[in-house]
């Protein structure tokens, strides 16, 4: 330890916040529906899982891999959907803790559903980029780390262009904002809920299969969740730019601790050591980087 | 109100708890203490233990299994490593113990609300599980943390046979969960019900929010490391730090939110539900479609099954299967009065 590597510390830094990234990308799930429903969403595990499996089994049953992305697409939209008229519109205006064991009830749902339809066994899953290093100023990076960056890139760019510049983008906002004085002016919320859904189960997709392609397509694909927990509580629940940068937060630290601390340990700490990080982070801003304070009113 | 309602109160419990005792030598088989009432007895103790905190103070844990796990444990061990200790004390040790772990895990509750603090519990969970699985100390060197409970004895008479389990068992769950419910009925258990209602507000008229919260903790965690100790002494008898997974946690929080939050014989009747649930489901599969359904697929049903429950409760039935018990009674001695106020 005497003399420092520090080409060693930047790889594992950079490795950190790559795999941050792909933490963020669940994430930005969650701030989704978190935004417009004011509930933490437990089941977007599952439905990664779920949108996962349905695409791997769909091409390993033939199908094109874009016509099956299409699919999936479609499917999410219509769970998305049914989730709205079935869990969240029967528990309007219920306390949000009640929605959110609602999504626990339907987060076991989606598990099972997913693997009674598709079977328990592990998939593989290829998208075209591999796993290889290659080196960046002496740096060895991950190509699909890389990729993961991108693509979660492109998605926020997206998302935000989304929010920032169309009409549907425009009463999200306003819902999120004040879902009573939103629906008072007309806007109709059952259609922005559904929509948000919808959001949430594509982003569920493109995780669901960056993170299926790194894990296999498995059962554990819906305990990606249970990661993205800390990155939600760092960046606060109802923020993406949140959910982003909690996520390299939560990465990077993650990544070196296991490495400069773990073996102190014996290893293994990564489970828990991100929640640790988080706590430590809320005792001093309790609604996390980004999250706006709730004010209490008597 | 009140003083009409008390004796009742008082009337009903103590005849289930009395029919408890006399009737088991006539129930029967093994299987049935082993597979229904053991779970059933350390699950409904753990329940009321997340009911004082979820329920009555409002504070989500996620992380119920991991004080199960530290009562198992600590019980384990203060057996295993202090020679001559009273199988009671131990259990009080144990809970005592995971009253302390409880109280530190719930610091954050002193800052945090809601889904943060639901978030954090989960941090108990994840670092309790961990650490029993990484440091052989705790199980005695035993390969990945498994435990054989010793046999249940005090003062020289042993509880070694499913019915002598079954009555260790429901006499600490009988004598718990008259403290439990004598301690929601006093000045602390309002307290609860005042920093769950509004926190602000309660502070307010001077309610001591952050007592009342770490009070809660402690108890909480008290009654649910002891339901620890049933769960691995009397019901299972060889655990390991897996069984004490996020799913054990769900499965208590669904046994609250089933049974009803913020009542005390809800965490009975919710076990109960939860407990039989899954051999009903594949007894009723069996019947169905012969042997033809694989355990996965059957493993699948039961999670579907279990969360639909839990969504149809939320929604149909909010206040849980004891509101429920309660209308179908007052339906049935023909005084249907008022609707239960919700909670």
């Amino acid at each position: 330890m005497f003399d420092f590597d520090y080409q060693f510390f930047i790889e594992v830094l950079v490795g950190g916040l790559l795999s941050g990234v792909m933490y963020a990308l669940v994430a930005i799930g969650f701030v989704l529906i978190y935004k417009t429903s004011g509930v933490l969403n437990f089941a977007q595990g599952p439905l990664l899982l779920f949108a996962a499996l349905t695409y791997v089994s769909l091409v390993e049953r033939g199908l094109p891999a874009p016509a099956s992305l299409i699919v999936v697409f479609a499917v999410m939209a219509v769970i998305g959907v049914v989730i709205e008229r079935g869990i969240l519109r029967p528990l309007a205006n219920r306390p949000p803790i009640t929605l959110f064991m609602a999504t626990l009830g339907l987060a076991y749902v989606v598990e099972g559903g997913a693997q009674l339809m598709w079977g328990g066994q592990v998939h593989a899953l290829d998208i075209g980029v591999s796993d290889t290093p290659f080196d960046v100023y002496g740096v060895f990076v991950s190509k699909f780390d890389l990729f993961a960056a991108v693509v979660a890139g492109v998605m926020v760019a997206a998302l935000i262009a989304f929010f920032q510049y169309t009409r549907i983008g425009l009463s999200f906002r306003a819902a999120a904002s004040d879902s009573y004085a939103a629906g008072a002016i007309g806007l109709r919320l059952p259609t922005i809920l559904a929509t948000a859904w919808i959001a949430a189960g594509f982003t569920a997709v493109v995780a669901g299969l960056l993170w299926g392609a790194r894990l296999g397509v498995q059962f554990s694909l819906s305990l990606v969740v249970l990661k993205a927990l800390p990155v939600l509580v760092l960046g606060g629940f109802d923020s993406i730019l949140g959910a982003i940068v909690g996520g390299l937060i939560v990465g990077a630290t993650e990544k070196l601790a296991e490495v400069y601390i773990g073996p102190f340990f014996g290893g293994g700490i990564e489970i828990w050591f991100a929640y640790v990080v988080a706590l430590i982070f809320l005792l001093v801003r309790p609604a996390g980087l980004f999250g706006r304070v709730q004010v209490e009113r008597v | 109100m009140k003083h009409l309602s008390l004796p009742l109160s008082w009337a009903w419990p103590a005849l289930i708890v009395a029919a408890a005792y006399a009737l088991a030598p006539w129930l029967g088989s093994d299987y049935l203490f082993e597979a229904i009432l053991l779970p059933f007895l350390a699950l409904s103790l753990a329940a009321v233990g997340l009911n004082v905190l979820t329920g009555y103070t409002g504070q989500v844990s996620l992380g119920s299994a991991a004080f199960l796990a530290i009562g198992a444990y600590a019980a384990f061990n203060l057996n295993l490593r202090v020679p001559g200790l009273p199988l009671p004390v131990t259990i009080l040790i144990a809970g005592a113990l995971a009253a302390v772990i409880g109280v530190a895990f719930g610091l954050p509750s002193l800052r945090l609300k809601g889904f943060y603090l639901a978030v954090s519990t989960l941090a108990a969970q994840f670092f309790v599980q961990w650490a029993l699985t990484k440091f052989p100390w705790f199980s005695n060197d035993s390969n990945s943390g498994v435990i054989d409970a010793p046999v249940l004895k005090v003062a020289g008479f042993a509880f070694a046979t499913p019915l002598g389990r079954y009555y260790f068992s429901l006499t600490v769950v009988v004598l718990l969960t008259t403290l439990a419910w004598r301690l929601v009925c006093v000045k602390a258990g309002k307290d609860f019900v005042a920093v769950r209602d509004h926190e602000t507000a309660a502070r307010i008229i001077g309610v001591p929010v952050l007592r009342a919260k770490l009070v809660a903790f402690a108890f909480s965690s008290f009654l649910i490391g002891v339901a620890g100790v049933l769960w691995a002494f009397a019901y299972l008898r060889t655990v390991e730090p897996d069984g004490f997974n996020i799913d054990r946690s769900f499965q208590i929080l669904f046994i609250v939110i089933v049974g009803g939050l913020s009542t005390i014989r809800g965490a009975f009747l919710g076990a109960a539900l939860i407990v039989v649930l899954p051999l009903l489901l594949s007894r009723g599969s069996a019947a169905l479609f012969g042997g033809d359904i694989d355990s996965g697929s059957l493993d699948m049903i039961q999670r579907i099954a279990l969360g639909a429950l839990i969504i149809g409760f939320l929604i149909a039935e909010p206040d849980g299967l004891a509101a429920l018990v309660k209308r179908i009674a007052a339906a049935l001695l023909g005084r249907a009065r008022k609707p239960v106020a919700a909670r």
